[in-house]
């Protein structure tokens, strides 16, 4: 693998055969080696061998692979939003415009966006920090959201779906060698875009657990032991929360918020918020609390001093536009300074999709009790949450009858993580394949049943405890359906290794 | 009254930090500042919270301020999005208020923003994005049957045929292999595979991971680039952030900046002292220089590269773009395979392209891809598993590369149309290329060589030694202050060739070619008299 210099030219000589490729795994980047992004890791990669080995014939035990490994709604069915797409057509072709089976709202929204784009046209750049209007309707829309707390639009970035902005805060955040090097306090279980953009910054990673036995809730006790030990190793200085939770699926009470909020300022960290599914709150006596609002009522103390960002997107809620990658990031008390180097940061990528930009304003600015499109909008949005809020319940019910499966309530979110029983004798078989346990589990359970979920293990677990996630997604037929096959298939498993 | 506020609060917000970082920054260099924070916040902790508001947000410093960032992200500069561009926006903001300036409108030529200048989309491409996005359209007449058709593909290719749901990280299965056969097509046959396709959001998106890919080492061992300079300033800060080193080669003006391997040779041998290149990125047609390389020329790089062991990555975003006689694109993987298998089974080689520039100008939908040629199995499979990481490229932007990959054909009812929309947009740009190059040369202290293609004139300025002097007293660079000082005077915006990088004691500036004919034509009469008056300002 190694070559000096020398040996280089000479080596080109000899030619082809000789010669070692110029980038090999030996070779590359040790940060990308470590990451890893288990919602699209081995188990969805066979799940697509699979569909193409049936594709091609491939007699299997079942007909269809059902991916319930991610978000996806669309995928799995949920129809989009009427007035989202109108708006977006008339933007893609604006020649629609003098077409009349289009509402007169929808028209106006298209007018709107197409008056801010350069030349009129959706296919211009636009500002790197996104579209001046859209974030001015991003701000008005927190505002109402948050009782009124004032939101600037010069805190609102536009972004390429949350990850996008998720990884440029870290990126901002990280710095220093050795013991200083930056520590990022993250749940577990977490969503894995965290641990994989904190493995491809090389920043060190502090894990705090939250308790499986009260609901996935977040104890402060537990933030305070993950930090006081990794003070030891890092320099801790940012806490993310994902709230409602991905994939635990909890919502925390505004006490909970609180206490956050508390422990960062006494603590001096960076917050950064992942509020992605923050119309997605089924369990009743739940209530999304922002963390922008729960601050400023804590009063100036907290709202002029407690740096945060908090994250939103297009891609759940009701909305389910996965594919347009839009999002927004709010900054909090960002030091001025640093908001400037954000702004550069965020120019070198020129912008995010226009698309995406323009459904996000939809988003923040639907139809209005008073427009031709309201009702429509409403009935589907309300369909699409009730019927979310119904398959939450029955994934939680379903599982908690099956001997060795807990699962814990599907508050909000898109996801049920419940904790599965392996017996000893499943784990020693997994172990003498090379296999985590639950990996294992979630392999036999897609070859099996054609099911594709995501082994917890991908997500962080307690150690001895093992979990999948699965998304609640599928129609509800279906999902009965999913439901029942994991039941059958579990009973099975327990069976064969007892 | 905002302006005011602001520029109060960072005042205070720096004095503040600046009385904070004094009082913090011994424990954050010292060797343990865990224990020095966490001492902090235990006496903090013993303290009612009532006794902390006291003092309030004046004794705390933020957690993130510029000292406490990443250092990397601090070295990053765009020029073509900086300082210059920040003021024109101010400017138009003030026109806007009623403000007095000596010009009614300020002209952003400073990027290669198509649509932006006026350019019309193609129809076909929007009617095809439009029946994605709203498919209830398939069954309005007013659209042409292989717009449907293609609308119809690419929805059946989509999770539950909606643009809504996620792609696959590398892309849509289907856009990939469309894009396959028109690599195919365009190089005369040479086989392409779906698999090496990954498509991107925009081309800077696949750069950008190509080179994190790369990156590695330490002190002299740590991974370097070569990149032309002057260069697409992507490419240096994308360096900068990776802290990977940069490794200047120039290109050559006097002959209508061309490549030169003495030149390539002499930059890598100065690196071997320092760091270990493994990288050589080449743009083709050139951004900012608009040069069109030979065959020749790319062959010598080619042959280069497999001698030193260097990765190529050919950003050919432009490859449509080719307007001067004599002129022709040739594919870096062409050439590759053309040299036999010598070459073509062991360089490894991206290329990148767009949906952004040639005749499309689709900036905003972030559309691309990158073809990877000879990358080892397991690198590919840690590039499959990076991109996963960020879900998908934006799927609008996959159907619209899909598109430009896979346009109308002769039979079909929008290929008309198709065709005279791109030939007029092209030979526009040619014709803007030519013009461009013809004022520019006609004024003293101006020379400029001819746009072959890209979208970019990068002509090279005499600035007097009075206003460099100026300029230095000023703590401007030369470029920079006669950009600016056009900008006010003139309501042009243009980047300083500073941005891009230029032979010491040259000066240039960039400037795009794609404002309409006659906004163009005025645009240089304007840009003229701004250098003539300029010019004798300071003599």
């Amino acid at each position: 693998g190694t070559w000096c210099p020398l040996n280089m030219s000479q080596q080109a000589v000899n030619g082809v055969s000789h010669r070692g490729k110029v980038l090999t795994l030996d070779s590359m980047n040790p940060n990308v080696k470590r990451v890893e992004y288990a919602v699209r890791g081995p188990i969805v990669q066979r799940a697509v061998q699979i569909e193409k080995e049936l594709k091609e014939g491939v007699k299997k035990p079942f007909t269809e692979v059902i991916k319930a490994n991610i978000g996806d709604a669309h995928a799995m069915g949920q129809k989009p939003i009427t007035f989202l797409r109108q708006v977006l057509a008339l933007c893609s072709y604006p020649e629609l415009l003098e077409d009349n089976m289009f509402p007169e709202d929808a028209k106006k929204r298209a007018r709107r966006i197409l008056e801010s784009c350069g030349g009129h046209s959706i296919g211009a750049y636009s500002a790197s920090q996104g579209i001046e209007c859209i974030r001015q309707d991003v701000a008005r829309y927190i505002e109402r959201r948050d009782g009124g707390i004032p939101s600037s639009p010069d805190n609102i970035y536009l972004s390429t779906g949350a990850s996008d902005a998720i990884v440029t805060m870290l990126k901002l955040l990280v710095c220093g060698e050795g013991r200083s090097r930056t520590g990022v306090m993250i749940s577990i279980p977490q969503y894995p875009l965290y641990s994989a953009a904190l493995a491809d910054l090389g920043a060190v990673q502090i894990s705090y657990y939250l308790d499986e036995d009260k609901c996935w809730s977040l104890d402060v006790a537990e933030l305070r032991r993950a930090l006081n030990a990794a003070r030891q190793h890092c320099n801790p200085r940012v806490l993310c929360i994902i709230n409602p939770g991905n994939p635990t699926g909890q919502v925390q009470s505004r006490q909970c918020i609180e206490d956050v909020i508390r422990f960062a300022k006494e603590e001096h960290l960076f917050l950064m918020a992942d509020e992605v599914y923050q119309d997605n709150v089924y369990a009743e006596g739940c209530k999304f609390h922002s963390f922008k609002k729960v601050l400023f009522e804590m009063g100036p103390e907290y709202s002029s001093t407690v740096e945060m960002a908090s994250f939103h997107s297009t891609s759940k809620c009701y909305m389910g536009e996965c594919g347009f990658r839009g999002g927004y990031m709010e900054v909090i008390n960002m030091d001025p300074e640093v908001k400037a180097q954000l702004t550069k940061l965020v120019s070198v990528r020129l912008c995010p999709p226009v698309p995406g930009q323009a459904l996000l304003d939809l988003v923040v600015n639907p139809p209005q009790p008073d427009e031709p499109s309201y009702t429509t909008f409403m009935k589907e949005r309300t369909a699409v949450l009730a019927a979310l809020a119904e398959k939450a319940r029955l994934t939680e019910e379903t599982f908690n009858t099956v001997p060795g499966i807990t699962c814990n309530p599907v508050q909000g979110a898109m996801y049920t993580f419940p904790r599965i029983t392996l017996p000893q004798k499943a784990i020693d078989k997994a172990k003498e394949e090379g296999q985590v346990p639950d990996m294992y589990y979630c392999m036999r359970l897609l070859e099996e049943e054609g099911i594709c979920l995501v082994p917890g293990s991908g997500f962080g677990q307690r150690e001895g405890t093992f979990h999948f996630r699965m998304t609640i997604l599928p129609p509800t037929e279906k999902l009965k359906v999913v439901l029942q096959k994991i039941r059958e298939f579990h009973l099975r498993f327990t069976q064969e290794f007892s | 009254l905002g302006s005011t506020y602001t520029t109060l609060i960072s005042v205070v917000s720096s004095k503040v930090t600046g009385v904070v970082r004094s009082l913090t920054s011994p424990p954050l260099s010292s060797s343990s500042p865990g224990r020095a924070l966490s001492s902090l916040s235990a006496t903090r902790r013993g303290l009612p919270q009532e006794k902390m508001s006291e003092n309030g947000m004046v004794s705390r410093a933020k957690v993130l301020t510029i000292d406490t960032m990443n250092p990397t992200v601090k070295k990053v500069e765009y020029a073509v999005r900086g300082p210059i561009v920040q003021r024109a926006v101010e400017l138009e903001r003030e026109l806007s208020e009623g403000m007095k300036k000596p010009f009614a409108e300020v002209i952003k030529a400073n990027i290669g923003d198509a649509h932006a200048m006026g350019q019309q989309p193609i129809t076909f491409f929007r009617q095809v994005l439009a029946l994605c996005s709203y498919p209830e359209l398939l069954n309005d007449s007013t659209f042409p049957e292989d717009a449907k058709s293609r609308a119809h593909r690419i929805l059946q290719s989509c999770g539950g045929n909606s643009m809504g749901s996620y792609s696959a990280s590398q892309g849509i299965d289907s856009v990939r292999q469309d894009v396959a056969r028109y690599i195919e097509r365009r190089d005369g046959g040479v086989p392409c595979d779906p698999d090496d396709i990954y498509l991107t959001t925009g081309a800077s998106d696949g750069i950008v991971t190509m080179l994190k890919l790369l990156v590695c080492g330490e002190g002299a061992a740590r991974t370097g680039v070569m990149i032309s300079i002057p260069q697409y300033p992507l490419y240096s800060a994308a360096l900068a952030e990776l802290g990977a080193v940069q490794i200047n080669y120039y290109l050559n003006e006097e002959t209508c900046w061309s490549l030169d391997i003495g030149e390539l040779q002499r930059a890598l041998d100065e690196a071997r002292q320092y760091c270990n290149p493994r990288a050589l990125c080449i743009i083709n047609p050139g951004n900012p220089t608009g040069q069109v390389q030979s065959r020749e020329c790319i062959e010598d790089v080619i042959r280069f590269a497999a001698k030193e062991r260097l990765f190529l990555m050919a950003d050919e975003v432009y490859q449509d773009n080719v307007y001067a006689e004599g002129c022709q694109f040739h594919s870096f993987k062409k050439v590759l395979f053309e040299m036999g298998p010598e070459y073509s089974n062991t360089v490894e080689l991206a290329s990148f392209h767009s949906t952004s520039k040639c005749y499309m100008g689709e900036c905003g939908f972030r559309g691309g891809y990158m073809e990877i040629i000879n990358m080892d199995d397991e690198v590919k499979a840690q590039l499959t598993k990076l991109v996963s990481v960020r879900l998908c490229p934006p799927v609008p932007g996959q159907a619209l590369m899909d598109l430009v990959v896979n346009p109308p054909q002769p039979g079909e009812p929008s290929y008309d149309n198709f065709i005279k929309e791109r030939t007029a947009t092209l030979s526009a740009l040619a014709q803007k290329a030519k013009l461009t190059e013809q004022v520019l040369n006609t004024v003293q202290g101006i020379s400029c060589n001819p746009v072959q293609g890209a979208m970019y004139s990068f002509p090279r300025i005499t600035i007097p030694e009075k206003a460099i002097k100026e300029a230095t007293d000023k703590g401007q660079q030369p470029d920079m202050f006669y950009c600016m000082k056009m900008l006010e005077e003139t309501g042009i915006c243009l980047v300083p060739g500073s941005g891009f990088g230029q032979k010491d004691g040259t000066y240039h500036f960039r400037m795009t070619i794609l404002p309409p004919n006659d906004k163009l034509q005025i645009l240089l009469n304007k840009v003229k008299e701004f250098h003539q008056r300029f010019t004798q300002q300071y003599s």
